[in-house]
């Protein structure tokens, strides 16, 4: 009786496979206002897909939204912002970015380089959408890259890093042992070298090979805590989210400094309480990048390519909020003239 | 005679529904409230949920996210039987799949070839990665748990060491990864429509199978489940516990091994900084809930399926993703419990009824002696 009803489930539960392998009634194309998306230019919103760590990480994603939210007050168009959970396979990036696309948002906006390969796949689907990843730059005849220098910008970090550090130790922590933040940490040490070769940097990561690194603030407060006890004083963390916890734990440390990432960490609402320990903030000007997409977009266009924001045109730049680098602005600003005149090749590679 | 075991089975048939019935109720009745308190419209959700996942493409999409997570619970469900607990699938997979990646990318023969041969070296690997706590269970008694956790920071770190240009990958842009193994080495798909089924499927059955068949049919599986109820016992009726938790370590290892394949062969076609992780616990939730038993793991993976695919078109809907999460916390939780109070339930019921059987027969003794 037992044998029986065990091979009697097998089969049963074989059958019903088969049967949804046959992948039988419609599917959510049919059934969705396919037609939207074929009037063209007439975009019904615009469409942004965020990277781990969500809307609010204080950071790069936020600073994406800004860049939707200002397109919304200034262009009158409506924005959908959707989210990444942990652990995402390109399956489910596709399926966000496929399910954005029938609904007739244009352009649709994957933030983040694992973007990359969904947006090329789900862009051939999607010929007549503009697809931008931000970070990334994937193939395509309506994908729209958008790369940044961090390495430059994370130049002048290092640079501020130095001259403001009394110990002689500066910290650097990144989110995730990936070619994107190596740019981060590769810019930072020249820069801190280049100012002040007795100076010590100290260079950690939270995960090797795990995107939970951009939205464990915990574990950034731990690490941020043992730089800051072996004398570390200025620590710059690009970990997205995560890089609240080493920003709370450095406003904890009288005279510590604690550099921020992606938006100006000083101005964000979310942080206010710890900006006086806010040194200053590379800027990376995903939301620049991400409005002049949408407005280009808006007004009929359909760019396609690479584009590169670095340093010469604003694309990244080191934020000077809350005053606390004026000082030595001079220094900053010369840094700067050096690397957009060529004089200094920052590597974006450690 | 024969009504009695017709009744014991169809009370069986009633324990084995009750479990599943409640544990579905409870998790509906808690997840709707907790929407309810964020004032959300579960009714509603469930409707999405309900439509969009029925959907063709969803169909084939759930089929193909399930496949991992069906591998994962077996690798998982295989300590499990035997009281081990392999925390470490997740290291042990993406270890596996790096290597096999490393070496599918080397090979230059064809797809015929290359398939079996990334297979066996991903079971290896696998095998080898759990081994090495089996051997230090067996040899130094240390706690499964605490190895299988560190050797999968120990896999992570290792993997990051090879993953580097000018080591065994190569670097696109942000995205560095290992040597593209060309499409024609791909495992077969389904062609159904709109997207195809993973050929890989067909791995997750046999799997399957072979987990029924070796741990319920085998005298090899007889020995894991014994020492799985009590060691001193088993070790009494003469099976070497030392060995069996080796060979379920490697056993368990080898499948957890081919947890990567489905996406390293269907898909990706290279191990790269994007390759997906966390499988290996999502395994563990999917072990719980299908009762370590390999149809109701099937069930369970899709059911995770089901919800990850929907969970996206909810948020499109207004509602917060991460109520998807709660969902699978809520019914995994909901299933360990239910299946508690049922089997406790039951046991009881059992007892009364040995109790009431055996009160009768001594009144029928008691009757019977009386005119003697």
């Amino acid at each position: 009786m037992r044998r029986v009803s065990r091979i009697a489930a097998t089969v049963a539960v074989s059958a019903v496979l088969a049967l949804t392998a046959s992948a039988c009634g419609e599917s959510s194309t049919e059934s969705n206002g396919n037609d939207s998306n074929e009037t063209g230019g007439a975009s019904h919103g615009v469409g942004i897909a965020f990277d781990v760590g969500g809307r609010n990480d204080h950071s790069f994603n936020e600073s994406a939204a800004r860049g939707g939210d200002r397109a919304e007050e200034e262009l009158g168009v409506h924005v959908e912002y959707q989210t990444a959970r942990n652990g995402e396979t390109d399956a489910d990036r596709v399926q966000r970015l496929t399910s954005l696309a029938q609904e007739g948002y244009d352009p649709v906006i994957g933030v983040g380089f694992l973007y990359g390969n969904a947006v090329a796949e789900v862009a051939q689907d999607f010929p007549d959408t503009t697809f931008g990843v931000v970070d990334s730059a994937p193939e395509g005849d309506n994908v729209y890259g958008m790369v940044f220098a961090e390495h430059e910008g994370s130049y002048l970090a290092g640079v501020a890093a130095a001259l403001k550090s009394e110990s002689g130790q500066v910290g650097f922590i990144g989110g995730v042992q990936n070619p994107l933040i190596q740019k981060f940490e590769a810019g930072f040490v020249q820069g801190v070298e280049d100012t002040d070769p007795d100076i010590e940097v100290e260079v950690n990561y939270l995960y090797r090979d795990d995107d939970r690194g951009f939205s464990d603030p915990a574990r950034a407060a731990e690490q941020a805590d043992g730089m800051l006890e072996r004398g570390v004083d200025v620590i710059y963390t690009a970990a997205g989210s995560s890089g609240q916890g080493s920003i709370e734990e450095v406003a904890g440390v009288e005279g510590a400094w604690a550099i921020g990432v992606d938006s100006d960490q000083y101005a964000q609402p979310g942080l206010a309480e710890f900006q006086d320990s806010i040194l200053t903030s590379v800027v990376k000007g995903v939301d620049v990048a991400v409005y002049d997409l949408i407005e280009s977009v808006v007004g009929g266009e359909a760019p396609s390519g690479v584009h590169e924001y670095t340093l010469a045109e604003d694309g990244v730049s080191l934020s000077t909020s809350g005053g606390f680098i004026d000082d030595i602005q001079a220094e900053i600003d010369e840094a700067t003239r050096r690397i957009v005149d060529g004089e200094i090749t920052v590597a974006d590679t450690p | 005679m024969r009504a009695v075991p017709m009744r014991l089975d169809r009370e069986k048939l009633v324990l084995g529904l009750a479990a599943p019935l409640l544990s579905i109720v409870t998790a509906l009745a808690i997840t709707s409230a907790v929407m309810g308190i964020t004032g959300d419209n579960p009714f509603r959700a469930f409707g999405v949920m309900l439509d969009y996942g029925s959907k063709s493409d969803s169909q084939v999409w759930i089929i193909n996210k399930s496949i991992p997570y069906y591998l994962s619970a077996v690798a998982v469900a295989i300590g499990f039987r035997m009281n081990l607990f392999n925390i470490g699938v997740d290291g042990q997979y993406r270890v596996a799949a790096f290597f096999a990646a490393v070496v599918g990318g080397a090979l230059s023969v064809p797809g015929i070839v290359r398939i079996p041969v990334i297979l066996l070296v991903a079971m290896a690997c696998g095998a080898i990665w759990a081994g090495i706590a089996g051997y230090l269970k067996a040899t130094r008694g240390v706690s499964e748990v605490i190895t299988t956790i560190m050797l999968n920071f120990i896999g992570g770190s290792l993997i990051a060491y090879f993953l580097q240009e000018g080591r065994l990958a190569e670097r696109d842009e942000n995205i560095i990864h290992t040597a593209d193994i060309p499409e024609s080495s791909f495992f077969f798909e389904f062609p159904t429509n709109p997207d195809p089924v993973h050929g890989t499927i067909l791995v997750a059955v046999a799997i399957g199978v072979l987990y029924w068949f070796v741990l319920g049919r085998t005298r090899f599986g007889f020995d894991l489940r014994a020492v799985g109820r009590s060691e001193p016992a088993a070790e009494a009726s003469g099976v070497s516990v030392r060995r069996t938790v080796v060979t379920a370590m490697l056993l368990s290892g080898a499948v957890a091994g081919l947890v990567g394949m489905p996406t390293l062969l269907n898909e990706s076609g290279n191990y790269g900084n994007d390759f997906p992780e966390g499988i290996g616990f999502t395994g563990i939730a999917i072990a719980l809930l299908g009762r370590n038993h390999p149809v109701g793991m099937g069930l369970a993976a899709l059911l995770w399926g089901f919800l990850e695919r929907t969970g996206t078109q909810l948020e499109f809907e207004g509602y917060d993703q991460e109520i998807v999460g709660v969902m699978q916390g809520v019914i995994v939780l909901s299933v360990v419990v239910a299946y508690e109070i049922v089997r406790r339930w039951g046991i009881r019921r059992q007892q009364r009824q040995v109790g009431e059987q055996l009160a009768a027969q001594s009144r029928k003794n008691e009757a019977a002696e009386v005119p003697a």
